[in-house]
């Protein structure tokens, strides 16, 4: 065998190898919540708030976390759908392509810019505003993480439905905004979807932002400006004390968190393969 | 053909309110930097730049606020990760554009998409279980005796949080991030190419090495540029297993306090003294700064290797 053969034979295992790590990281990753979590998982746990403060209370469960990180990521998505999917239309009806690049390129630079860093923007808008650490507030620093998701995958999908389908439309006389709502949007939908989906896939899960902006409580959220809890920091708070029974909430709240992630890229992907169907061609 | 002027005036009006829309968030990059910057003037006003960057101590009661120990906890930790990250990301990328088959690449690549959705709390709970106790053995009872105080890898901190556990987390983390950008740029390159030099007699590895990597080289420095970045902002996962105990690391198993963990644990109190608050912006903006110079070359360099339209 020559040195060629030797090289190609080495290098092919090298890949394997680090295929191997890579993946063995991630599995490692979703056995280990779940080893530490399934054996503290009940329904009391998911279904009642924590009782004697959930820092030293060894009581009660994660709803408090549960509803508060549906309600900021669900309101923060639904914000950043509204901002985003005119924009994504914007980009591609009404731009010219320059500036339509520019924007792209925009919402490239902020889909990096760091969590941490959006938290601290919330912030300081919110007390410019004056207001306090609120599910508003998590709200809209969310919808902002999100918008650079939501738009370059709405614009992504957008890009993919046929020129021709635009032309036919425009032939028969409607205009871009008529073509863009009855005809694109309806083309484009399930990809829509996906985006909406990864966005809120992505907000859900981020900590650093809603640290300064939402706060965190032992009670339900019960209006806009009342503090809400949040999965992602009920796991860094918890997970921090001496007390064992607090750190299953912990877990726990780990476990939910991956399983909710995890549910809603599935959705997102299969959605886009179901809906696909029903695409004209 | 003319149109109706309510039709007319309602398409008008629709692009305009689009138009804003889109012309306030394409702006809000610059939006976001400012109001970090007007909120950490105080203390850019207050001390001089290179005193602010450069000095050791952080004590916020005396109003002395130095970043240095914070930058470099920032960098040890990013670029570790990166050390790591790297060789196996290429090795990865290479092997799913290039050599795995269908029913090899069908299950992976989702698995790889799911993995950059996993959020950094749970890599972070992950580090905290595994990671730490293995870096804590490590230190401790294991190989740490032999090597001693050898060049980095001094084992003065028995407790497993440190620089090593968190570029270790840090790594794993953007590893979903590296692989799928480089994996595209590599699929991006002209099939042409592989073929001619498969026909002249070339390897795969040696086509790899010679002519798609060569081909891919801006693209590839741009994914790991990405992964950088995406590193360098990181703070939960971060913040769990690096310790946090403000100095500069000497030694792979030393504590470190990045600038992201500085500005989430202290949050808190940073409005009861003065400039503290001032201070943590300033943090926030030396990390968007630095993010946003590689970000934007990046992004400049992939959006003219995939050509939009």
């Amino acid at each position: 065998m020559n040195r060629r053969k030797l090289e190609e034979r080495f290098f092919k295992t090298l890949m394997l190898l680090s295929l191997l790590v890579v993946m063995g990281c991630l599995i490692m990753i979703v056995g280990t919540v779940m080893w530490r979590a399934l054996p503290a998982l009940n329904l009391a746990m998911l279904t009642e708030i924590p009782k004697g403060g959930y820092y030293l209370g060894k009581e009660g469960g994660i709803l408090n976390a549960i509803v508060g990180s549906l309600y900021l990521a669900g309101g923060g998505t639904l914000l950043a759908t509204l901002l985003g999917l005119p924009i994504a239309l914007y980009v591609h009806f009404c731009a010219a392509r320059r500036y339509a690049n520019l924007v792209r390129l925009a919402m490239d630079v902020l889909w990096g810019v760091p969590s941490i860093v959006y938290g601290a923007f919330g912030f300081t808008i919110m007390l410019w505003l004056g207001m306090r650490a609120s599910l508003l507030g998590g709200i809209i620093t969310l919808a902002l993480l999100e918008l650079p998701i939501v738009v370059r995958g709405m614009d992504e999908s957008i890009a993919l439905v046929p020129a021709a389908l635009r032309e036919a439309s425009y032939a028969l006389g409607a205009t871009r905004l008529e073509t863009a709502g009855r005809v694109v949007i309806r083309q484009a939908l399930p990809g829509l979807l996906t985006a909406v989906l990864l966005a809120f896939g992505r907000g859900i899960g981020d900590a650093a932002s809603v640290l300064f902006t939402a706060g965190y409580t032992d009670r339900l959220p019960d209006s806009l400006f009342s503090p809400a809890a949040s999965l992602p920091l009920a796991v860094f708070f918890q997970l921090g004390t001496p007390f064992p029974a607090v750190q299953d909430r912990a877990y726990v709240a780990a476990l939910v968190l991956t399983v909710i992630v995890l549910v809603v890229v599935l959705i997102a992907r299969q959605l886009g393969k179901r809906l696909a169907r029903f695409i004209v061609r | 053909m003319r149109l109706k002027a309510g039709r007319r005036a309602r398409e008008m009006a629709t692009r305009w309110a689009m138009g804003l829309v889109t012309l306030a968030a394409s702006w809000l990059v610059v939006w976001i930097t400012l109001a970090l910057a007007l909120r950490a003037w105080p203390i850019l006003s207050a001390q001089p730049l290179d005193e602010l960057l450069l000095s050791n101590t952080w004590h916020p009661a005396q109003g002395m606020f130095g970043y240095f120990p914070f930058i470099m906890g920032t960098l040890w930790v990013t670029l570790l990760a990166m050390l790591i990250a790297i060789p196996v990301c290429l090795l990865v990328a290479i092997y799913l554009a290039e050599y795995a088959p269908a029913r090899l690449y069908q299950p992976l690549k989702p698995l790889i998409d799911l993995a950059a959705g996993i959020p950094s709390v749970v890599y972070g709970v992950w580090g905290v279980l595994a990671v730490v106790p293995i870096v804590q053995w490590l230190a401790v009872s294991g190989p740490g005796h032999w090597w001693g105080d050898f060049f980095l890898f001094g084992a003065s901190n028995p407790t497993g949080y440190s620089v090593l556990a968190g570029g270790v987390v840090l790594a794993i983390m953007v590893f979903p991030v590296i692989i799928s950008v480089a994996e595209d740029v590599i699929r991006a390159v002209p099939q042409g190419l592989r073929e001619a030099s498969l026909a002249l007699g070339a390897t795969r590895w040696q086509t790899v090495k010679h002519v798609i990597l060569r081909r891919a080289a801006p693209g590839v420095i741009a994914a790991i540029v990405l992964g950088f970045s995406r590193a360098f902002g990181e703070t939960m996962a971060v913040l769990m297993v690096v310790g946090n105990v403000p100095q500069v690391p000497r030694s792979l198993f030393d504590p470190a306090y990045p600038l992201t963990a500085l500005i989430a644990n202290n949050y808190g109190e940073m409005m009861s003294i003065p400039l503290y608050d001032a201070a943590l912006m300033g943090a926030a903006l030396i990390l968007l700064l630095v993010v946003l110079v590689f970000n934007v070359g990046a992004r400049l360099v992939l959006q003219r290797l995939t050509c939009w339209e």
